[in-house]
């Protein structure tokens, strides 16, 4: 291919160079291009991310700092007063806001283990090749591509208390068929959860599948060979070769359940009462319904605070027992 | 042992292609349970799978009931009469819920979305993967910190940003904003360090310029890579649903996650209606993800491999 480029340029008398630049060892990328050269690539992209990303960032604390109406002429400045009002047990906004992260918190706790273990088992069922794989593996991706609202608004209908797929088929086998699964706790905690795990296990699966491919196969043949069972070869072997992906599939499905709100803004408007409004469902009514913006902002950074701490001890859970490891994967 | 050994020579001459699972190997104890398992696995496999896919195959079948069959008990899979009551009422003009005018509104967006993703993101991590220049690994490492960021703390900020700007209530707040795609530059930049330096080395040396390398040889390469980008952005602006619900509030300007929510406050217990509008909502990913679903999946297994 390369002989083929420099062969068109013949006639230029330089097709002696190409050959011997190619025997030296040291390449000088830096010096043919000009400084602006790679800005000007750079250019476009750093304009839309200074412009929706970085500047909002900063944007949103300058905001949290003030008592921001949007709909209100005058924005005074407030100082911490957002935040402190959040953490003060008899301000308005500290009950709804800690109740809603309680309702985060929840979600989290129960989708995030269920979506690390049952795609798993799936992928693991998957990774060896059998008539039909690419096919099924496909079947369990399809929710993933529908999105949240088409999602939403299918469950709803399957949950329904009275003409609902799911209490009908409960009804057939003999149990409770009157199950109120977007309207009373704990089950449509159980609905929000499994309705989650639907819609999102075939990308998790997906993620583990490529990561059990990239498992050498003569690992098992060796273990094998040393008279390993399947469970033997499943913690010898499968656990330490996915340790690299765990914590990113890990760090990943915490934030998207920790970002959940569609199914709860469209399955059980929040309720019963507030029980299943998750944080985002009140930062984005506060701010955008309500136009409390600095107290939304504030609220927002708060739980990203969270968020970075819980990310923080996955990295370090993962880093304790994978150090020489990770190293070698990195370089 | 000697039989594990055998079959292990006998695979390496094979073609990987051709390797299956069910290699005649009685004798072999872990291959002897093989096809056993083989079709235990297919059997869990394929009823899991079944119950995948049957929610998708029922918001199907009860788009073509009638409002009374919809609303029924007990559910039916095969809708007696066959109606197409549902879509020609969702579908008529001049309603408040305009779902064609939501189908194209979608359509425009994602795919303008998608474009302006894969033309930035490419150019971007061009030089973040080939060029050295000062400044490089800070925007690069900026650029991957983002990607951590939640996504909530934007929000807030963007929707006066776009205020400003005047683009609420407008389609442009779809398309421009989350075009600033921080997982797209470290996709295209990983895909760029993966290729073959030895031709833009080449055609430099021919005197060719940067920006020439890039179209003409560089991007024709990475067209595997610009299509799972580009599919992977359209399947995320046509299914994005926050954004859109606060930002379009008029229904002739809403995208159809944003439209469903405004269908399903305005009808309740029409299922009919909603599993109609629900199928309108996916049938063009569905379409994509059926023939496209190659791209589309190993782009997600990739993008987790390299994070």
């Amino acid at each position: 291919m390369s002989t083929k480029v420099s062969a068109d340029a013949l006639p230029t008398g330089r097709a002696s160079r190409p050959a011997a630049t190619r025997g030296a060892p040291a390449r000088r990328p830096a010096r043919e291009q000009a400084a602006a050269t790679p800005w000007i690539f750079l250019a476009p992209y750093l304009l839309l991310f200074g412009g929706f990303v970085i500047l909002p960032a900063v944007l949103g604390v300058w905001i949290s700092l003030h008592s921001w109406d949007y709909t209100l002429p005058l924005k005074p400045f407030v100082g911490l007063d957002n935040y402190v009002a959040l953490f003060d047990p008899n301000s308005t906004v500290s009950g709804p806001f800690w109740g809603s992260m309680r309702a985060t918190g929840i979600f989290t706790l129960f989708s995030v283990p269920l979506l690390l273990t049952i795609p798993l088992a799936v992928a693991l069922l998957m990774s060896k090749k059998f008539p039909g794989r690419n096919f099924l593996r496909a079947i369990y991706f399809a929710p993933y591509v529908l999105g949240v609202a088409v999602v939403a608004v299918l469950w709803r209908y399957l949950l329904d208390n009275n003409i609902g797929l799911v209490n009908h088929y409960l009804g057939l086998l003999g149990l409770p068929d009157d199950t109120a699964w977007t309207t009373s706790t704990p089950a449509a905690w159980v609905a929000l959860i499994g309705v989650t795990v639907w819609w999102t296990l075939g990308f998790n699966a997906v993620i583990y599948l490529a990561a059990l491919q990239d498992i050498p196969v003569e690992l098992y043949e060796a273990a094998r060979v040393d008279g390993a069972n399947g469970w033997q070869q499943f913690v010898h072997v499968t656990i330490p070769g996915l340790k690299p992906i765990l914590s990113f599939i890990t760090i990943i499905t915490l934030l998207a359940s920790a970002n959940m709100f569609g199914q709860s803004y469209l399955m059980t408007q929040g309720g019963p009462g507030r029980e299943t409004r998750t944080a985002i469902y009140q930062i984005a009514d506060t701010g955008l319904r309500n136009f409390q913006m600095g107290s939304a902002a504030a609220m927002s950074y708060v739980l990203t605070v969270f968020l970075m701490l819980v990310s923080v001890v996955v990295f370090w859970i993962f880093r304790e027992k994978n150090e020489p490891k990770a190293k070698k994967v990195r370089s | 042992m000697t039989n594990v050994l055998d079959q292990k020579g006998q695979k390496d001459e094979k073609n990987e292609k051709d390797e299956r699972v069910d290699t005649p190997a009685g004798s072999d104890e872990p291959r002897s349970g093989s096809r056993r398992s083989t079709i235990l696995r297919i059997v869990i496999l394929g009823s899991i799978a079944l119950a995948f896919v049957s929610p998708i195959i029922f918001m199907l079948v009860t788009s073509f009931k009638t409002r009374a069959e919809a609303a029924g008990i007990p559910p039916t899979w095969i809708p007696d009469p066959f109606s197409l009551q549902a879509y020609a009422t969702i579908l008529a003009p001049g309603t408040n819920t305009p779902v064609l005018q939501w189908f194209a509104n979608s359509m425009l967006a994602a795919a303008l979305n998608a474009s302006l993703v894969v033309v930035t993101a490419s150019l971007a991590a061009y030089p973040l993967a080939r060029m050295q220049f000062r400044g490089k690994n800070i925007v690069f490492a900026v650029i991957v910190a983002t990607l951590l960021v939640p996504p909530v703390i934007l929000v807030i900020p963007n929707y006066l940003i776009v205020s400003e700007l005047g683009w609420l209530n407008s389609l442009v707040a779809i398309i421009i904003p989350t075009a600033a795609s921080a997982f797209g530059v470290f996709f295209m930049r990983q895909f760029f360090v993966s290729l073959p330096v030895e031709l833009e080395e080449a055609a430099r040396l021919d005197g060719a310029n940067r920006f020439v390398i890039f179209t003409r040889i560089v991007l024709p390469l990475a067209k595997p890579a610009l299509a799972t980008l580009a599919l992977l952005a359209f399947l995320g602006n046509w299914n994005d649903f926050l954004w859109p619900v606060y930002v379009l509030f008029s229904p002739e300007v809403q995208t159809l996650p944003a439209g469903l929510s405004t269908l399903q406050s305005a009808n309740t217990v029409r299922y009919d209606l909603l599993m109609a509008g629900a199928v309108v909502a996916s049938l063009p990913v569905l379409a994509l993800f059926v023939f496209l679903q190659r791209f589309i999946i190993e782009g997600v297994s990739r993008s987790g491999v390299k994070g």
